[in-house]
C-alpha cells in the first residue's frame, strides 16, 4: 500500500499544475495511466485566453470582458462567479507559466503574442505557434522534474474508495508489474480528462475514455451537465485530427461546394469566428442540405488558408500544415483542407464547486473531467487550457487548506474492500462470457455519434437510451483474452468500458430530459432556449438500482442576465 | 471491401516470462488506402489478439507514444501509412536501445533518466517581473526546432552510441539541454555544461545523423550537439584566458 497526503490522478496540465503547487508542502503522488508527457493536454493547439491586452487591437481588454464573452459563449449556463474567478486569474497564470519557461510566441515588442479566437470580443488567445498545449505541458512537466514530484506512470486508477462520506484514496493497477496497488491518501484529486472517446468521431486521444468521471460516479459523486458535448467544427476528414480554431483565427475561410462563405447566413458579424457550437451546426446544416463535398470518407467542407500565404502558414500554423501533409496529403498552402465537425470537448463532468470540492470530503476534481461550471453549455476556444491551469492551482489550494483544518485518517480497511471488488471484477472479465469488449464499445460509440450528436430529437435519444440499456446488459458477458494484469491493455479497456457506458447513459438521459436548445445541446423538437424552465444544471447520481437519478441545480448569476445570443 | 491484404509480422516477447525468446507473430489484414500502422495495430488488438501490447494515445504524431521500428525505419506508427510500403509484409519491432517490457512496449527509464540529468527546465534566479519576461521574436525562433521535440525516443532508438555505452546521454536529452541554453531567459552558468563535456555527453556522438533521419518532427539533435560542443570549446578558451565565466554569451 502506498501512503501520501495527496494523490493526484492524471498527469496532464491540471494534475501537474496541482502537483507543482503542493510538492514540498505535503507528500504528493501523481498517478498517470500514461507518462505525463503523453497526456492529451499535449494536443491542444490554438492557445490560452487571458486579457493581457498585448495585441494592438485589444488595448481595452480586461478580465470583465473576458468573463462576459465566456458567459455569453456558455449560453448563460456557466456559473458566473466561477467564470469571473477564472478570467480574473487568467493573466496571473499565463505570466506564471511564462516565468516557468513556457516558450510562447512573441509580438515584435517581445510580449506574449495573442490571436483572435471564436466568440471573443478581442484577440486574447496567447499561443505558442499551433502547439500551445505541447509548450505548456512540457513546461509544467519540466517544473515537476525540477521539484522532484513523485510520478507513478502507467498506473491506471480503477476505483475510488469513499466510505461514510469521506474519500480514502484509490486502487491503481501498476501496468508494468501487473499488480494492484491501493493508495491511501487524505485527499484525492481527479484530473483525468474528458469523455470524448464515448463518441466514434472524436478529436480526442484514445486515452480520453472519461473513466475517471465514471469511477467517481460509481463511488457516489454526481456527474453534472453531461449532455453538453462540444463538437469542434474543424477536424480533419477521416482521422478527425483537430485543426485548430487558430486556423480561422489567423483568417481562414469555410467554403461549401457552391464556393460560398456560408457562415454569412448563420453569423453575419462573427463569420468563421462564431463560437464552436454555432459553426459546427452551420457546417452540419450545409452538409445535410447537400452543399458539402462528397468523398469515400464521407461528406466534408473546405477550410481554405491559401490566401494567408506560405510564410504566415509556416510561422503560425506549422503543425497544421504537417498534419494535412502527413494524414490527407494536402498542403494547405496550395489546397483547401477537407474538414468535418466531430466530438471535441466535454463541458460536463464531475460535480464540483469553484473550490474544486465535491460533495465527498477529501475528494476533488479539476480540469476537463470536472464541471465547475465555467463553460456552461458551450466552451470558448482557448478557455480549456486556461481552466486546466487555473483550477489545477486552485484545487491544490483548497486541498492544502483542507489538510490543515482537518485531522484525517484514511481507512486502510475500506481501501482493501475496494481492492477486493476490483479483483473480483477482473476475475469475472477473464473467466466467463462471450462478448468481445471492443465489439460492445464500438456499438456504443457509434450509437452516440448517430443518435446523440450535433442535432438531437426525442425519438433518437430514446433509441440511444435503448442502446445503452442493451450495451449494459451485454457488458455482463464481456470477456477478455487473458487474465494477466501485466501490460494487458484489453483488460484495462474492458474495465474502463463499464464507466464509459455510465457516462454515455448520463449524456443521453440528460439530453432527452432537457427539452430546449442551449449551446452545444440542440433539439430539433425544441429549437429555442428556455430560461424559465431550463436555466439550470443537470445532476446525475447513481441510484440504488445502478440507474442514474436526475436532479437539477440553479445557475449562479451575478452580473449578466441572459440575453439573446447572436454573433 | 476494397484494399489489399498485408501481412504484419510483429515481435512478441514478455519480460515476465524471459525464458521464452522473442518471436514473431503474423497477422493478415486487409488494408484500405489511408490506413495507418497504428490503426492496424488497434484492429489486431481489438479483433484478433487481445494480448498484443503497444503504446498509443493521440493518433496525430503529437504525444510521442507509438515510436517503433517499421520495416527497419524508426517512426511513429500513427503517422505511417501502410500503403506507403511497396512490400506487402510489414515488420514491426520495438524501439532499440531499451529493454522490452512486452511486445512493442519498451522500458523508457534510461531515456527519462538522461532527460532528467540535463536539468531540463528554465533556470532563472532573477526576480520575476510582474508581467512576462520579454523575449524577441528572433530569440524565440532560435529555440524553435528543439521546442518541437515530442520525446518519442525515435532518435534514442536510432542512435548507434547507447548500444555500446548505455551511459551516453543520447540525442533527445542533449537537444532538450540546447533548448534551454538557447533560451534568452535562462541563466544557467557555463559550468552547468561540464556534465556533458565528455564521452557520455556531447563528445560521445558519432555524428552519423541517424537521429535526424529518425525524428518525426524535423528536429535535428545533431545541431544541438554541435552547438553545445562549440560552446564548451569557447568556454574552455575563456577559462584559459581568465575571462568572466559566470554568464554564457548569448
Amino acid at each position: 500500500m502506498l501512503e501520501y497526503d495527496v494523490v493526484i490522478v492524471g498527469g496532464g496540465l491540471t494534475g501537474l499544475r496541482a502537483a507543482v503547487e503542493l510538492c514540498g508542502r505535503c507528500s504528493v503522488a501523481l498517478l498517470s495511466k500514461v507518462h505525463p508527457i503523453r497526456s492529451h493536454s499535449i494536443a491542444a493547439q490554438g492557445g490560452i485566453n487571458a486579457s493581457l491586452a498585448n495585441n494592438p487591437d485589444s488595448k481595452d481588454d480586461n478580465p470583465e470582458k473576458h468573463t462576459f464573452d465566456t458567459v455569453k459563449g456558455s449560453d448563460y449556463l456557466a456559473d458566473q462567479d466561477a467564470a469571473e474567478l477564472m478570467c480574473e486569474e487568467a493573466p496571473h497564470v499565463v505570466f506564471e507559466m511564462e516565468h516557468l519557461g513556457c516558450p510562447f510566441s512573441r509580438f515584435p515588442d517581445g510580449t506574449i503574442a495573442q490571436r483572435p479566437f471564436g466568440g471573443a470580443g478581442y484577440p486574447r488567445t496567447c499561443y505558442s505557434a499551433d502547439l500551445t498545449g505541447h509548450a505548456l505541458l512540457n513546461t509544467l512537466y519540466e517544473r515537476a522534474v525540477a521539484m522532484g514530484v513523485r510520478v507513478y506512470y502507467e498506473y491506471v486508477v480503477l476505483a475510488l474508495t469513499v466510505d461514510e462520506g469521506i474519500c480514502h484514496g484509490v486502487i491503481a493497477l501498476d501496468q508494468v508489474k501487473g499488480k494492484l496497488i491501493p493508495v491511501r491518501a487524505k485527499a484525492t484529486l481527479f484530473a483525468t480528462g474528458g469523455y470524448g472517446r464515448v463518441y466514434y468521431h472524436s478529436t480526442n486521444a484514445l486515452i480520453n475514455t472519461g473513466s475517471g468521471i465514471g469511477i467517481a460516479y460509481a463511488a457516489g459523486i454526481a456527474m453534472k451537465d453531461m449532455e453538453f458535448v462540444q463538437f469542434h467544427p474543424t477536424s480533419l476528414l477521416g482521422t478527425n485530427i483537430l485543426i485548430t480554431e487558430g486556423a480561422r483565427g489567423e483568417g481562414g475561410y469555410l467554403f461549401n461546394n457552391k464556393g460560398e462563405r456560408f457562415m454569412e447566413r448563420y453569423a453575419p458579424k462573427a463569420m468563421e469566428l462564431a463560437p464552436r457550437d454555432i459553426v459546427a451546426r452551420s457546417i452540419k446544416t450545409e452538409m445535410e442540405e447537400g452543399r458539402g463535398f462528397e468523398s469515400e470518407l464521407g461528406a466534408y467542407i473546405e477550410l481554405d488558408l491559401r490566401h494567408l500565404g506560405e510564410q504566415k502558414i509556416a510561422e503560425r500554423l506549422p503543425g497544421i500544415r504537417r498534419f494535412c501533409i502527413d494524414f490527407v496529403n494536402v498542403d494547405p498552402v496550395y489546397k483547401p483542407i477537407p474538414i468535418m465537425p466531430s466530438q471535441h470537448y466535454s463541458m460536463g463532468g464531475i460535480d464540483v464547486n469553484m473550490r474544486c470540492e465535491s460533495a465527498v470530503k477529501g475528494f476533488y476534481a479539476a480540469g476537463e473531467c470536472s464541471c465547475v461550471s465555467v463553460h456552461g453549455a458551450n466552451r470558448l476556444g482557448g478557455n480549456s487550457l486556461l481552466e486546466t491551469i487555473v483550477f489545477g492551482k486552485l484545487a491544490s489550494r483548497s486541498i492544502a487548506e483542507y489538510l490543515e483544518a482537518h485531522n484525517i485518517r484514511p481507512d486502510e480497511k475500506a481501501l482493501l474492500r475496494t481492492q477486493a471488488q476490483v479483483e473480483e471484477k477482473m476475475r469475472r472479465l477473464a473467466s466467463e462470457g462471450n462478448e468481445k469488449p471492443f465489439q460492445v464499445f464500438d456499438e456504443l460509440r457509434r450509437a452516440m455519434d448517430d443518435l446523440v450528436g450535433i442535432f438531437r430529437t426525442r425519438e433518437e435519444l430514446e433509441r440511444a437510451l435503448a442502446k445503452v440499456a442493451e450495451v449494459k446488459e451485454r457488458y455482463r458477458r464481456v470477456r477478455v483474452s487473458s487474465p494477466a494484469l501485466h501490460m494487458n491493455y484489453e483488460l484495462i479497456a474492458a474495465m474502463e468500458l463499464e464507466h464509459m457506458i455510465d457516462v454515455a447513459h448520463a449524456i443521453a438521459l440528460g439530453a432527452l430530459l432537457r427539452e430546449e436548445s442551449r449551446g452545444s445541446h440542440y433539439r430539433r423538437d425544441f429549437k429555442d432556449r428556455n430560461d424559465v424552465d431550463w436555466l439550470k444544471h443537470t445532476l446525475a447520481m447513481k441510484g440504488p438500482d445502478n440507474e442514474p437519478i436526475i436532479s437539477y441545480r440553479d445557475v449562479i448569476i451575478t452580473r449578466y442576465q441572459p440575453m439573446a445570443r447572436t454573433y | 471491401m476494397n484494399g489489399e491484404i498485408y501481412t504484419f509480422k510483429i515481435v512478441r516477447y514478455d519480460a515476465q516470462t524471459p525464458e521464452k525468446e522473442p518471436y514473431f507473430d503474423y497477422y493478415r489484414i486487409r488494408v484500405i488506402p489511408g490506413l495507418t500502422v497504428l490503426t492496424v495495430l488497434q484492429r489486431i488488438r481489438d479483433e484478433l489478439d487481445g494480448t498484443l501490447a503497444f503504446r498509443s494515445s493521440c493518433r496525430s504524431a503529437t504525444c510521442g507514444s507509438c515510436g517503433m521500428v517499421i520495416n527497419g525505419q524508426l517512426d511513429l506508427a500513427c503517422r505511417t501509412q501502410v500503403g506507403s510500403f511497396e512490400d506487402k509484409t510489414i515488420i514491426l519491432e520495438p524501439l532499440p536501445n531499451m529493454e522490452i517490457i512486452k511486445d512493442l512496449v519498451v522500458d523508457m527509464t534510461p531515456f527519462w533518466n538522461m532527460y532528467e540529468k540535463m536539468e531540463p527546465y528554465l533556470i532563472c534566479e532573477s526576480p520575476s517581473p510582474e508581467k512576462e519576461i520579454c523575449q524577441s521574436e528572433l530569440d524565440r525562433k532560435r529555440m524553435d526546432q528543439f521546442v518541437n521535440c515530442i520525446l518519442c525516443a525515435c532518435c534514442y532508438g536510432a542512435c548507434p552510441v547507447p548500444a555500446r555505452d548505455p551511459g551516453y546521454a543520447g540525442p533527445a536529452a542533449l537537444a532538450k539541454l540546447e533548448r534551454f541554453v538557447l533560451d534568452s531567459r535562462d541563466e544557467r552558468p557555463d559550468s552547468s555544461l561540464d556534465k556533458i563535456n565528455d564521452e557520455k555527453g556531447v563528445w560521445g556522438c558519432d555524428t552519423m545523423l541517424r537521429c535526424i533521419d529518425a525524428c518525426p518532427k524535423d528536429v535535428r539533435p545533431t545541431d544541438a550537439i554541435v552547438s553545445l560542443r562549440k560552446r564548451l570549446v569557447k568556454n574552455k578558451f575563456r577559462r584559459i584566458f581568465g575571462r568572466n565565466e559566470a554568464k554564457g554569451e548569448r
